[in-house]
């Protein structure tokens, strides 16, 4: 302990000459340690997912029991004899004991069997298949809308707080919070489909270009640009430009909220002191420095936004004509069509549970304070 | 030494309108700083940060900051517009705060963070701040920089994270140094060492140094001239050496409640406080007057 202080400065106290020390413990010393701890939490988060899924599919089980709906009269029809209904029954496995039910179930969801529709007499996997890019494809143009004008819109909120682009996105928030969804709908359709005939109409396409795109991925928008059928490309952005902006501006309400309250928080922080300090522009500050803090948490917010525009685009879908897995569920609902209701919200809860998963991991993958 | 001090200031004041009128942080600072290490005493809230960011053109609104001067080496630096401002921001004049787990970015690894003030105003590639960054690293006495290079704020200590605060803000070459309490969020053990670095880099570049404090000791160890600090106005002012002979009852009240280990007492002295300092302090005619081995 006899070094001196590595300055020689006179005027200092004797504790300066402690020896400088190699590297601090640093919390979690070692890469090795993280990618340990990284993968513990990986496997945590599988395991909760597959619990989570297990849990979806008990209760769509459960459901599918206990509807004051005879599944198996669904089949045979009233004027079924007795012994029609008891075969019918049997083959359906519908004799067997709950749990075996059960495991049989989860075999054949597991499989991408959800039975067939008895509205539209397709397998209901087929009828997803055709009806989920729908709602997927408008989710996530809406989606995009929010992210593209609600993320900057949040940020210049923060960073001029109380200036007029914070009041009209205070204003816009609170419009979009507080608005029922199918008033705006129909005066949307009414002005701009009707009055201005700027959009296109109801639905996904027009009859003209019906079952004219090849289909690679379903969603109309990429695959004709794919086909390079640009009349389609135009045709099909008419349609989902006024559904999807209207969803777009109920993500942009919670999308800009949640970005100012995330920015405002960074930006009062010691940091972003630092960071003008060193004579960064306000831009730089803004977006280099504060931005680069919220984007993990803002991964979330817009995992969990689109989400919610996935299943609760219910009554956009019913307002535009628009054949998603809203449509769809509603529609088989008012049939009693089990199989398809069930198939649909086990699809939409599965969309649901991966978005919450994929941000979880997100976070903790991205941000390096977390794992 | 050429004949303008480093930095030259006359009646800073920084106000903030509240519901009650203006509130007035600081109230007619006065004071030159030469390359000398210049220590800021008071007690909390008596405007020493303030004075900090004063300088550094950071005071943000609705706060509003006066000076009947405040010259950069004979240049007036009061209301710059931002692009000038920002020039001298880091390039000139620096600070390091009080605590580096909340002044280092947590999301950017320290190399880049000590790269972007270099590049912001010495310019230059990547690779020549990625050196210059190293450099400062190993500077401020840090062994193995290139590891430390890329390790982010939360793995680091805080004595480590000073020095890295300490690296980052002299990077660019500034002349003033501003330390806002540097080490008063740092474990008493790494204390000395840290504010050892500090005034090596300090003197080996001739630079000015503004020391805040709220440790009169510390300050008088360490410093050539002392700013004695209350309510927003400078109360005395003097060599550090001669701050037993200080002669303002704030600055005897302060000497008077530190512990002593030749002096001991049954019970520390109440700090006392009395309402005429706040108008009576010392005036700019006062720091002209002051003996011009100082400045
Ligand atoms: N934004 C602000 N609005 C009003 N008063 C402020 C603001 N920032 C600081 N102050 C006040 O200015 C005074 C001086 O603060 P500061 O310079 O931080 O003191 P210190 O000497 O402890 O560093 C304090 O009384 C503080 O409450
Ligand atoms: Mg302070």
């Amino acid at each position: 302990m006899t070094r001196t202080a590595p300055t020689g400065g006179q005027a200092l106290p004797p504790a300066g000459a402690a020896p400088v020390p190699a590297l601090p413990p640093a919390p979690g010393s070692g890469r090795l340690a993280a990618t340990g701890r990284r993968a513990r939490a990986l496997g945590g988060i599988l395991l909760s997912l597959a619990l989570t899924l297990l849990g979806l599919l008990l209760v769509t089980f459960i459901i599918g029991r206990v509807m004051p709906i005879d599944p198996v009269l669904k089949v045979v029809g009233e004027r079924a004899t007795p012994e029609q209904y008891e075969a019918a029954r049997q083959a359906m496995g519908l004799d067997q004991p709950l749990a075996v039910q059960f495991l049989t179930y989860i075999g054949d969801v597991l499989r991408g069997d959800f039975g067939r529709s008895i509205s539209t007499g397709h397998p209901v996997a087929e009828d997803l298949r055709r009806v989920f890019p729908a709602t997927l494809e408008l989710a996530a143009m809406g989606t995009l809308i929010g992210v593209l004008a609600g993320v900057p819109l949040g940020v210049v909120a923060a960073a001029r707080r109380g200036g007029w682009v914070d009041q009209i996105a205070r204003v816009a928030a609170l419009v979009g919070y507080s608005m029922p969804i199918f008033w705006l709908g129909l005066m949307g359709l009414l002005v701009f489909y009707g009055i201005l005939g700027w959009v296109g109409g109801p639905g996904r396409q027009d009859i003209l270009y019906d079952g004219m795109v090849p289909e690679v991925t379903r969603l109309l928008l990429i695959d004709s640009a794919l086909a390079g059928d640009w009349g389609a490309f135009r045709d099909a952005f008419g349609h989902i430009i006024l559904p999807a902006s209207l969803l777009g501006y109920f993500s942009l309400a919670y999308i800009s909220r949640m970005t100012r309250s995330f920015m405002l928080e960074q930006l009062s922080a010691e940091y972003i002191t630092t960071a003008r300090v060193k004579g960064l522009s306000e831009g730089r500050v803004v977006w280099g420095h504060a931005f680069r803090n919220i984007a993990v948490p803002l991964v979330t917010v817009i995992a969990l936004s689109f989400g919610s525009l996935l299943e609760g685009s219910v009554l956009t879908e019913i307002i535009f004509s628009w054949p998603g897995i809203g449509s769809y569920i509603t529609k088989t609902l008012l049939a009693g069509d089990m199989n398809a209701v069930l198939g649909g919200t086990i699809v939409v809860g599965v969309c649901f549970i991966g978005l919450n998963v994929l941000s979880d991991l997100l976070y903790r993958f991205l941000d390096p304070r977390a794992a | 030494m050429t004949g303008a001090p480093l930095l030259s200031i006359r009646d800073l004041c920084v106000t903030f309108p509240t519901r009650q009128g203006e509130f007035q942080a600081v109230r007619g600072v006065s004071f030159d700083l030469g390359r000398e290490r210049l220590g800021v005493v008071g007690e909390s809230g008596s405007g020493k940060s303030m004075t900090g960011r004063a300088i550094l053109g950071l005071v943000r609104p609705p706060g509003r900051v006066t000076a009947a001067r405040m010259d950069l080496d004979g240049q007036p630096i009061l209301n710059l517009p931002e692009r000038r401002m920002r020039a001298i921001r880091g390039g000139r004049i620096s600070m390091v705060m009080q605590d580096p787990k909340f002044s280092l970015n947590p999301v950017m690894r320290v190399g880049p963070q000590i790269m972007e003030a270099y590049r912001l105003h010495a310019g230059g590639g990547r690779a020549a701040a990625r050196a210059r960054a190293l450099e400062m690293l190993a500077a401020v006495q840090i062994r193995d920089p290139e590891r430390v290079f890329g390790l982010y704020p939360h793995e680091v200590s805080g004595g480590m994270g000073q020095r890295i605060m300490i690296a980052m803000m002299l990077a660019p070459d500034p002349e003033i140094l501003i330390a806002d309490e540097p080490t008063s969020a740092l474990d008493v053990s790494v204390r000395a060492e840290v504010l050892n670095i500090m005034d090596a880099l300090v003197r080996d570049r001739g630079m000015g140094l503004i020391f805040i404090s709220h440790d009169l000791n510390l300050v008088a160890q360490f410093c050539d001239r002392v700013l004695i600090m209350y309510a927003g106005r400078v109360v005395e002012e003097l060599p550090a050496r001669d701050l037993h002979a200080a002669r303002h009852p704030y600055t005897r009240g302060l000497l008077d409640s530190l512990p002593r280990l030749d002096a001991p007492v049954d019970r520390l002295a109440v700090l006392e406080r009395q309402d005429d300092w706040r108008t009576e302090a010392i005036d700019a005619s006062m720091v002209d007057a002051l003996p011009g081995g100082l400045r």
